[in-house]
Order: structure tokens, then C-alpha cells, then sequence
């Protein structure tokens, strides 16, 4: 091991036993959190030594320009997101930070082995529900839930998805808390972005510091565009050898539209709009200069209320008439499959420990996240009393809306949320704040590494065989104390590297 | 090539053309200025009004600005919001359908296209401007010829890179007849122009300028500047990169390379529309659109532009593509919040 040449500084954690820590790492405190990096006694984690030996070596002033290097590359190269709501046109770049996560290879195994058990009993669940609903009649789940859940699509009973798979991609978020243990905080079955935020942190952390990765063992993340490729291309629908594959986009003012440009390009396949495609004959065709030209597998970035105004939402601006008629016949497959939402209910969340029980006669690898049910009496008693103490949730809703974050929250805002849980109990759910692991992260104001909150979103692939992607989305809540990763809320990026060793 | 995306490939070509000829129409104005003394408002407006008509719209300018000097006509043509062809007007609709055809373009075109609209809409442009005019004119001059050398070094010369060069030409050619078009007033209606002044002169030479015309038409006529040899050089010749006949004869060719019919047949509209164009060209001389009046022959010239703008996206694009309404953008919006950003919450 080399031993890093940083000069010293009397405030460096005691002990950390791999030498000299760099001078940003100087006085670091886990502040009594559960740390990514060191230790609760200061010491780094056996699985930073390399990146810190290395990342000490370079002086301040260079990491400084590095970081204005990448954050200017960023905003050239428009990897930027669309403010929500804003009508300026402002785009912001994800703010990035140079310290990668590490998570050393005996942890990644289990985390990948319990991802896939996950994403397979998933994937069963669903055929399950929407074919023999047996988990129902044997009384694991109480029907009610599921047949009240938003994105049940009744439509979808018994029409077999192409490869009997419903989720083909899927993000789940992982979360560690005080004991560091990980927890699946939600699993998102629908059309999980931001792997275009894993791919190029990657890429901008080789090109800024190529010497990083020089003898770190750090597993490649790249083959993700290729993997996706291979999973549609698996669904083609039976007897076309050479399917065509478009990946269907809202359009460019979705604030994931750089991803979709992004994943088609690394895929080689055309990317659309829904007015872009045509429905004739139950089949699905482009619209090109040259007339129309056949399509055989879309990879959807739209969700299903959108996808064919006259099967869903009639006044879709961005569907394709027609095109749930030529799913249903067998000429067009897409994924992910429609229905799949019900799956990331997070009433459904609630039930996943008992569905991986059932299809597959296994404890979770992964635990959940302890959860309340507000439609369960005993249960919403005890959320109305706690609401203080509590996290609600809506049950459909994602992103960050639809929720009460009880020890942040006022009186008045604890209060609304009481009424709409007594209005609609099937809608809400509750947790306890988790204390979220931290990780040290270069806070500007300060000019120094602070801790700051992060979660996991790795990604998995499900085809032919299920490819767990060995990295994915670290996210940062950058204001101090906070837990929330959201990037129009503070939220930044990390690269998230996955070793090939222990250390 | 999808429709969607060769009008995506088409349009941004035609507005960074229109960018990089509106800063060179004003830089040379601009400049022309200096070499004339103090003038009064009335011909300061004289000087000034043919050229906001020439790349604007008249009315919204003077609804927006009292008095037409140098400064307001550069704020209208460079950054006014509400002039849909200002300079960063047409960046930005560069970009926007550079954007919707990200997947399509170089990463090279597509970051050399952002980094010209960031500059734009940054407080630099602004100082740029007001410390140095010519360089600032100077940098979107450059960004359109690195745009432009770009796209022939690097890009594959296939159906899209066709409905670019067609984007860029036509645009071109309507450029080139508008900054022609400027000087009109100081023409009879018809017929031969009287000699010009010594400042007529400069006028006429800084049409030239407004081209990228002067070294070309002096290697040729000498630095005697006639407004019919201008006319001439900048509508009929044959070998000028900027003139009428230059971009309609690439236009006349691309057609034929997009449908691959032959030079002297036509598959559509616009092919017809302009091979006959390119014959009238050909055929023409400076006399005759003298005689028949400079401003009439270029007002119809543009008619003919269009329609062969028109009758390609007839051929080609099939339906319209209408600016989404905002419903529509709500709902681009609304999709999958299950968004990079959208961890929820503890």
C-alpha cells in the first residue's frame, strides 16, 4: 500500500490507519452517523485506503480545477435536468462530487443476490395477478389492496406479456441506517431513470482522474446500454430474427430527455415521439421521409395512462392511437410491461417480504423498511398519534410529492396530512425516520468534506438472464442535516464504485 | 430518417444561417457607422430602419423602441426577447431542435450548439457586446464557420446531413436577396440606377461586407462599386459560395440527392420548383432585373424561396409540427417522476 505524501494535520481522525489522510478530509467527524468511509472510531474503512492513498496525492488547487473542469463539461454537454414547473427554460446541471462511494465486493454480492431475489419475485407477483391470482385466494395479500391499487390495469387480465416478463428495468432505492444494515426503501418497476447519471459520472470521473483507477479493482458500469439492447431485443416478438427497437420518448421538455437521447445513441436505436409513430393493421410503423418502416420493440419512457389515448387518458398528447391494439395482437412488445406499476404501490412495498415468501419460499435478502399500513386500523392509530415522529407517504406518488416528513414538518402541515389519511387511508403509508448513512462530501460554503446523507439506486436488468449493473446512482442530500436526495431539492450525485476485492 | 428528425436537421441549419447572418449584418453596419460624423436622427433612422427590416419585423421594433439608433437595433436584432429572429432567438431554436435530434448529431456539433447558446444567455455576452461589438459578432461569426467545418468533417454525408445543407442554402439564398434588398430605397423603382456618392458607395460596399462578399466581388470588379455589378455578383454568380444562384444550384442538387432522381427530372414539388428557379438563374442578367426593378425581382425571388420550403415539407415531413401547446408540456413534465432526482423520503 502506498503511503499517501499529504502533508499532516493535527486534527486528522485518530488513527486512521492508512496513513495520512488528504488535507479535505482533514477534521472530519461522523458526528455519530453511520459513515460510509470511516469507521466510528475515525479509522478508514479497508475499502477506501486505495481511493484515499491516491486522492491525497493531489493538490488542492488542482482538485479545485478538476472540479470546475467536470461541472463545465457537464453543462456543455447539456447533462442537465428541466426545473420542474419552471417555464424559463432553466436546466441545472445534478451537482456531482469527487469522492466516489465504494462498496467492497463481499457486500456488493449480497446486495446483488438480494436484488435479484427481489426483481424475480417481482416478476412472478405480477404474472401472478394478472393471470391465476392465486396469492390472493391462498389470502397472503387481502384482494382489496391490490384490486384498488392505481396502477392495477384490470385491462391486462390474462393477456400474456411477451417472455411472461413485466419488469424488464427496474431502480430500486437502497438505504442504510444507523447499523449500516441495508434496506430497500422502494422499488420503482416503472420506468426508473437516472442511469444516465451513473454512466456519465463514471465517465467523467476516468477522464478526470484516469490515475484512480489504475490498479483500484473497480468493476466497469458501461455495459449497461448493451445489456438493455440484449433485453429488448430478447422480447421481439416471435418470428422476427431482426426486430427494430425504439426507445419512445414524452419529448424534450421531460426532464430525463437527455437519458433517453443518451441510451438510444449507446444503443444505436431511434429514439421517438409518439407522433412519430403510426398504427396501421395492428402493427406499429415510424414515419419517415422515406415512408413508414415497421417497429417491433419500444422501450417506453411514457408511462401507461399516456401511452394510447384511446385505451388510457384520451387527451394524451404524446401516445400512439392504436398501439395498445397491436401489443394486445402480438406485433409490437414493450417494455416495461404495462401493469407493472402496481408492483411499486407502496402498499405493494409493504406486501414484498410475504410475496418473496410465497413464489420463491425465501426469507428477503434485503429487508424493508419497517412499514404502517393506514388502512389497517391498528396501524393508523398508531400513525395519527405519531404523525410527528413519522414519514408518510401516498402510495403512487414518487419523486419526493405527496409527503409528510413529521419531524420537519409544522403543526399545520401534520394536521392537513391527518385529514387526508382519515379521508383515504388506502392511500397512505408511514415509516419511521431512518437515520440515513452519510458520506463525506466537498461542501463549497465551507471549502471542506462534511458529511451528508446518501442513498443507492443500483439498477437491474431482467431478460433473458437478470444482470444486476455492479455500481449505480449514489445520491446526496448537500444541505446539511438534510435527508431528502431529490435533485430539484439539493440533491447531488456521486460515482459508485464497486470493487472487484474486499479492499 | 424519421420525418420529425430530417425537419429537426433542416431547422437547425436555417437558424444558426440566420444567426450568423444577422451578426454579420449588423457588425458591418455597426462599423460603417464609424466612419460617417455625427448624424442626425432622421438619417441615423434612415440608415438603420432597412436593415431591421431586413432581418426583423418593422413594427415590432419600433413598438419596442422609440428611436431607431445603433444601440436599440443591435438589442433588437441580438438579444430582444419578443423578436423571434434575433440572433439568440435563433440559437436558442438551433439548439432546441438540435436537442430533438440529440441522438442524430456529433457530440461535437451538439456541444459546440450549447456552448454558443450559454455564452448568449450569459452576463458575458452582454459585457462582450458593449466592450467590443466586432468581437463579439466575432465569436458567433466563428462558431458558425466551426459549426459549419464541423459538419463536413465529421458528419456522414447521408439522407440527414442532406436535409441540413438544404436548411443552410435556402436559408442562405433568402439571406443573401434580404441584405441585397437593404439599399433598395436609394434605387429608382426601375430601370438604371443613377451614379452613386462617395457614401452611397460605402453602402453599397458594406452590402458587400454584409455577404462576406467585398474580397470576392473587388478580386473581380475592382473596388468600383456599382449597385447593379453588386446585384449581379450577389444574385447570379456563378462561383460566389453566398450568392442567389450558388445556394439554389446546392439546393437544386441536394433535392436530387435526397430522392435520387435525376438532374433533369423531378419526383416532387420542390424539385420542380427548384430546377426552374436555377434555369431562371442561369439565364438571367443584371439588365433585366434592373429594368424590371431591383426590389420586385427580390421580392418575388423570396416568394420562390418559400415555396420550395413549403413544397419540401410536403415531400418529405408529411404533417405539421406544431410548437407543443402547453398541455402538452405538462405532460412531457409529468412523466416518470420516477425521476433521477426523485427519491422519496425517509
Amino acid at each position: 500500500m502506498a503511503v499517501s505524501p499529504a502533508p499532516t494535520n493535527s486534527s486528522c481522525p485518530p488513527g486512521s490507519g492508512s496513513g495520512l489522510l488528504p488535507t479535505v478530509l482533514s477534521g472530519y467527524a461522523t458526528e455519530g452517523f453511520f459513515d460510509e468511509m470511516f469507521l466510528p472510531d475515525g479509522t478508514l474503512r479497508p475499502h477506501y485506503r486505495k481511493f484515499v492513498s491516491r486522492f491525497g496525492t493531489i493538490p488542492r488547487a488542482e482538485l479545485d480545477a478538476k472540479r470546475g473542469a467536470i461541472d463545465a463539461l457537464f453543462l456543455r454537454q447539456g447533462i442537465t435536468f428541466n426545473v420542474y414547473g419552471d417555464s424559463q427554460g432553466t436546466e441545472r446541471i445534478f451537482p456531482f462530487d469527487l469522492l466516489p462511494r465504494v462498496i467492497p465486493a463481499a457486500e456488493w454480492e449480497k446486495l446483488e443476490a438480494g436484488l435479484i431475489q427481489r426483481i424475480t419475485a417481482l416478476n412472478l407477483f405480477l404474472h401472478d395477478i394478472y393471470h391465476e391470482q392465486r396469492i390472493l385466494k391462498d389470502g397472503v395479500i387481502p384482494p382489496y389492496y391490490v384490486l384498488s391499487a392505481k396502477h392495477f390495469r384490470r385491462e391486462f387480465v390474462n393477456f400474456r406479456v411477451p417472455g411472461d416478463i413485466y419488469i424488464h428495468v427496474c431502480g430500486s432505492d437502497l438505504i442504510r441506517g444507523a447499523d449500516g444494515g441495508y434496506m430497500v426503501l422502494e422499488d420503482n418497476a416503472r420506468c426508473p431513470s437516472g442511469v444516465s447519471y451513473m454512466l456519465e459520472n463514471r465517465r467523467a470521473m476516468r477522464r478526470t482522474f484516469p490515475g484512480f483507477f489504475d490498479g483500484t479493482g473497480v468493476r466497469p458500469v458501461d455495459n449497461y446500454p448493451a445489456e438493455l439492447y440484449e433485453v429488448l431485443r430478447h422480447i421481439a416478438p416471435a418470428g422476427v430474427a431482426d426486430p427494430t427497437v425504439v426507445l419512445l420518448t414524452p419529448g424534450p421538455y421531460n426532464s430525463a430527455y437527455f437519458e433517453h437521447t443518451y441510451l438510444a445513441r449507446q444503443m444505436g436505436i431511434e429514439i421517438v415521439e409518439g407522433r412519430d409513430l403510426v398504427v396501421r393493421d395492428q402493427r406499429v410503423y415510424t414515419r419517415t421521409t422515406k415512408g413508414q418502416q415497421p417497429v417491433h420493440v419500444i422501450y417506453r419512457r411514457i408511462d401507461d395512462d399516456f401511452l394510447d389515448p384511446t385505451v388510457f387518458r384520451a387527451d394524451s398528447a404524446l401516445g400512439v392511437p392504436g398501439l395498445i391494439h397491436a401489443y394486445r395482437a402480438g406485433n409490437v412488445s414493450l417494455a416495461n410491461s404495462i401493469g407493472t406499476g402496481l408492483a411499486d404501490d407502496k402498499v405493494m412495498y409493504y406486501f414484498v417480504p410475504r410475496i418473496i415468501k410465497y413464489y420463491l419460499d425465501q426469507e428477503p435478502l434485503i429487508p424493508n423498511v419497517p412499514t404502517y399500513l393506514a388502512s389497517e386500523e391498528k396501524d393508523r392509530g398508531y400513525i395519527l398519534d405519531n404523525l410527528d415522529k413519522l414519514v408518510v407517504k401516498s402510495a403512487n406518488e414518487a419523486g419526493g410529492y405527496g409527503m409528510l416528513m413529521g419531524p420537519h414538518s409544522t403543526k399545520a402541515e401534520c394536521e392537513a396530512f391527518r385529514e387526508k389519511i382519515v379521508a383515504d387511508p388506502r392511500n397512505f403509508i408511514a415509516q419511521p425516520m431512518i437515520s440515513l448513512s452519510r458520506h463525506p462530501t466537498f461542501i463549497e460554503e465551507t471549502n471542506h468534506c462534511e458529511g451528508r446523507h446518501v442513498d443507492l439506486r443500483p439498477y437491474i436488468l431482467y431478460g433473458q438472464k437478470t444482470t444486476v449493473i455492479p455500481g449505480g446512482l449514489t445520491r446526496v442530500a448537500l444541505r446539511r442535516g438534510s435527508l431528502v436526495v431529490n435533485s430539484s431539492q439539493g440533491g447531488g450525485s456521486k460515482d459508485t464504485w464497486v470493487l472487484y476485492a474486499d479492499e | 430518417m424519421l420525418s420529425r428528425v430530417a425537419n429537426s436537421l433542416y431547422w437547425m441549419n436555417r437558424y444558426l444561417e440566420r444567426a450568423d447572418n444577422t451578426a454579420r449584418l449588423v457588425d458591418v453596419n455597426l462599423q460603417l457607422l464609424l466612419d460617417h460624423r455625427a448624424l442626425d436622427e432622421k438619417t441615423l433612422a434612415g440608415h438603420w430602419i432597412p436593415i431591421v427590416q431586413s432581418a426583423g419585423d418593422e413594427n415590432l421594433f419600433t413598438s419596442l423602441h422609440a428611436r431607431a439608433t445603433g444601440k436599440t437595433v443591435t438589442e433588437f436584432l441580438v438579444f430582444q426577447p419578443e423578436n423571434t429572429n434575433s440572433i439568440l432567438a435563433a440559437v436558442s431554436q438551433a439548439r432546441e431542435n438540435a436537442r430533438m435530434v440529440r441522438d442524430q448529431i456529433t457530440s461535437e456539433v451538439w456541444e459546440e450548439i450549447n456552448r454558443l447558446y450559454l455564452f448568449l444567455r450569459s452576463p458575458a455576452a452582454r459585457q462582450r457586446l458593449d466592450s467590443s461589438p466586432i468581437e463579439f459578432f466575432q465569436e458567433i461569426k466563428t462558431s458558425s464557420l466551426y459549426l459549419q467545418g464541423l459538419t463536413n468533417a465529421t458528419v456522414l454525408r447521408n439522407e440527414g446531413w442532406l436535409f441540413q445543407q438544404v436548411g443552410k442554402y435556402l436559408e442562405r439564398a433568402d439571406k443573401t436577396s434580404r441584405i441585397l434588398d437593404v439599399r433598395h430605397a436609394s434605387l429608382p423603382a426601375r430601370g438604371e440606377p443613377v451614379p452613386v456618392s462617395q457614401a452611397g458607395a460605402l453602402e453599397w460596399a458594406a452590402v458587400l461586407r454584409s455577404c462576406s462578399a467585398w474580397d470576392a466581388y473587388k478580386s473581380i470588379h475592382g473596388a468600383d462599386v456599382q449597385p447593379a455589378l453588386v446585384a449581379e455578383f450577389l444574385l447570379l454568380s456563378p462561383d460566389f459560395p453566398r450568392s442567389v444562384r450558388f445556394c439554389v444550384q446546392w439546393v437544386n442538387t441536394l433535392l436530387r440527392g435526397i430522392s435520387g432522381v435525376a438532374a433533369d427530372r423531378f419526383s416532387n414539388d420542390a424539385e420542380k420548383l427548384a430546377g426552374r428557379l436555377l434555369a431562371e438563374l442561369q439565364f438571367s442578367t443584371s439588365e433585366e432585373i434592373i429594368d424590371a426593378g431591383l426590389h420586385t425581382y427580390i421580392d418575388q425571388l423570396q416568394t420562390k424561396l418559400n415555396d420550395i420550403g413549403g413544397a419540401l415539407f410536403q415531400a418529405y415531413i408529411f404533417q405539421t409540427f406544431l410548437t407543443p401547446d402547453n398541455e402538452q408540456l405538462q405532460q412531457q413534465e409529468e412523466q416518470q417522476q420516477q425521476a433521477a432526482g426523485a427519491v422519496t423520503g425517509r
